[in-house]
């Protein structure tokens, strides 16, 4: 395997008195799709959160293309490449289609027309977010506030996108179209880590996945492979794994 | 730059140059409600950044307000008043004084100066907590001021500041605030204020730091509120402390919400019913006779009004008459699209 693009090592978050993450690491290659399973709790969204800088870890290290971030305030986390979109979408809702884009490549400090450009390649991607673009964020459907979510993240042109639950409380035939557009960018060489309760979509598009129960990794292995041992993926995520690691 | 900022820049300087003749030809209290009203405007205006913009309801911008008119007021009395009105005064600041212009930008500048050292622990703070926070240091500028004679004069009456403060520059001051506040709020920072209102945590995911843009916003509106008490300080010519406690706050904010938070032609709408409601009810309280219908004086009655009105907006428009909107002059060519920075370059 070429020089991974991201490398998490050892990494241990908690909050407050409550350990979310003990001693996980799993590496990310240039190009690569890692789909990050496992049920609620687990710490999926936690890991996220630590990669892109908005937790602290307590112990471990993040390497992003060579150099350490774990010690990074996110704004600069976001400048050095990767770009975050949060579970629940998150998008500002008092704020147009428009300015939600523009924001993203805020940190950037994009030349206009650049952006203007990116802009453009977002709304040829979900040209619903064309239509509505002088409507605020606020007034769009589930499905549409994950689209502006995820193409306000990639206004920031990262070279690793985090995505957190995508199709969370997103109806079941978008959630098809938004995995067709996440392959696309797939194709175009983007490199992502996908929290996601839908195992069989995140493994559908996924190059490998780790499966995370109660802060560590219980299970690893290439999409393939995973999609095979449906039980194992099973009891991994129910604890009765055999083979794994005591926790 | 975009058409409605064009536009209301165009209304800004035709008003300002009507109020050169207005203040000679209008009557002394239509002058001086008018002066008053773009003091306030600037003041209720300095409020929406932080307020309105990131979110960060300040209750203490009254206190900059005093610090602003202190300064100012310090700063320009002449050298034989303040040789016996603040004999106490340290040495570098008795030997001289300013005209007008200077001490109230000076003012500006001091109070953005307190408003950095106070924002950099305050905004870590956010929603109520940063409400409260605020309220202690309008609570501590009090003390500061009552306590600090020398300075001063404590509690006692600060009087003798140069009455300079004429309609023309009362205006021209509230069109350069809005002009600068308005082209700041519809820039990336403008666009970095809101975000951090809307969702911090997004906001820090897409890389914006929230503590520096906060405290731009809350700088920002300290250092027109200083411009503000310099004005105030100017117009009346004595204040005491007690001039900047409660019952002032409670005017402003009520201005604010009631126009609404995050919108600039919101605060100064705001501004202008408020005022012109108690205005008017302060007259019909007095009484009078319509015929042989005569209504007895009812002295509170328009402050009881006012209350109930304010109850009334926030129940049926709790956002405030504008909400966190401006009012616009559509684009009469491509109504496309309306954001500032997405208009044809």
């Amino acid at each position: 395997m070429s020089a991974p693009l991201l490398d998490v090592r050892d990494l241990e978050v908690a909050y407050g008195a409550v350990t979310a993450l003990r001693g996980v690491s799993l590496s990310i290659a240039p190009g690569e799709v890692v789909a990050l399973l496992g049920a609620n709790g687990a710490g999926k969204s936690t890991l996220l959160r630590a990669i892109s800088g908005v937790v602290r870890a307590k112990r471990g290290e993040i390497v992003f293309d060579g150099a350490p971030i774990s010690r990074l305030p996110p704004a600069q986390i976001v400048r050095t490449g990767i770009a975050h979109s949060p579970e629940g979408r998150r998008v500002f809702p008092g704020l147009t289609v428009a300015e939600n884009l523009r924001l993203g490549a805020a940190a950037r400090g994009a030349a206009k027309a650049e952006w203007l450009a990116d802009r453009e390649t977002f709304y040829d991607l979900f040209p619903v977010l064309r239509d509505r673009m002088n409507q605020t964020a606020g007034t769009l459907s589930g499905g549409e506030q994950q689209m502006l979510a995820v193409s306000r993240a990639l206004m920031a042109r990262p070279r690793l996108l985090l995505l957190d639950e995508p199709s969370l409380g997103v109806a079941p035939l978008i959630v098809r179209g938004l995995f067709k557009a996440l392959a696309s960018l797939k194709a175009k060489g983007m490199t992502m880590l996908l929290v996601e309760q839908d195992v069989r979509m995140a493994l559908s598009l996924a190059d490998r996945a780790y499966v995370l129960r109660t802060g560590s990794v219980v299970l690893s292995g290439t999409a393939a492979a995973l999609r095979a041992d449906q039980v194992g993926v099973a009891a991994a995520y129910l604890g009765t794994h055999q083979g794994t690691k005591p926790i | 730059m975009s058409r409605t900022q064009t536009i209301w820049i165009g209304i800004g300087v035709v008003l300002l140059a009507l109020s050169f003749f207005a203040q000679n030809l209008l009557p002394d209290y239509a002058v001086r409600v008018l002066t008053i009203t773009c003091i306030n405007a600037l003041l209720v205006a300095s409020m929406a950044p932080a307020n309105g913009m990131t979110g960060v309801f300040s209750l203490g911008h009254v206190g900059f307000v005093a610090v602003g008119a202190y300064a100012a007021g310090i700063l320009s009395l002449p050298v034989a008043t303040k040789g016996s009105m603040l004999p106490d005064l340290p040495g570098w600041l008795a030997g001289w004084y300013l005209s007008f212009l200077p001490s109230t930008l000076v003012a500006g500048c001091v109070t953005a100066a307190v408003a950095i050292v106070v924002g950099a622990p305050l905004l870590r703070l956010s929603g109520h907590f940063v409400s409260v926070a605020t309220l202690g240091f309008l609570v501590i500028v009090n003390e500061i001021v009552i306590n600090a004679d020398s300075l001063t004069r404590g509690a006692r009456t600060f009087t003798g500041v140069p009455l300079e403060t004429t309609l023309p520059w009362a205006l021209g001051w509230l069109v350069v605030g809005l002009i600068a506040l308005g082209r700041i709020a519809s820039s990336p920072t403008g666009r970095a204020w809101r975000a951090t209102r809307e969702d911090v945590v997004a906001a820090r995911a897409i890389g914006i730091e929230t503590q520096p843009t906060r405290l731009s916003a809350f700088v920002l509106g300290a250092f027109f509120a200083g411009i503000g008490g310099a004005l105030y300080a100017h117009y009346l010519g004595s204040f005491s402390p007690k001039s900047f406690l409660f019952a002032y706050t409670f005017t402003l904010i009520s201005m604010l919400v009631i126009g609404g938070m995050g919108s600039l032609s919101g605060a100064v709408l705001g501004t202008v019913v408020v005022t012109a409601l108690s205005e008017v009810l302060r007259n019909l309280e007095r009484g009078m006779d319509f015929g042989a219908l005569s209504i007895p004086p009812l002295y509170g009655a328009s402050q009881i009004a006012l209350g109930l009105l304010f109850i009334a907006i926030m129940i049926l428009r709790p956002e405030g008459l504008l909400g966190p909107r401006e009012i616009r002059f559509p684009n009469a060519r491509s109504p496309k699209e309306t954001t500032h920075d997405s208009a044809a370059p």
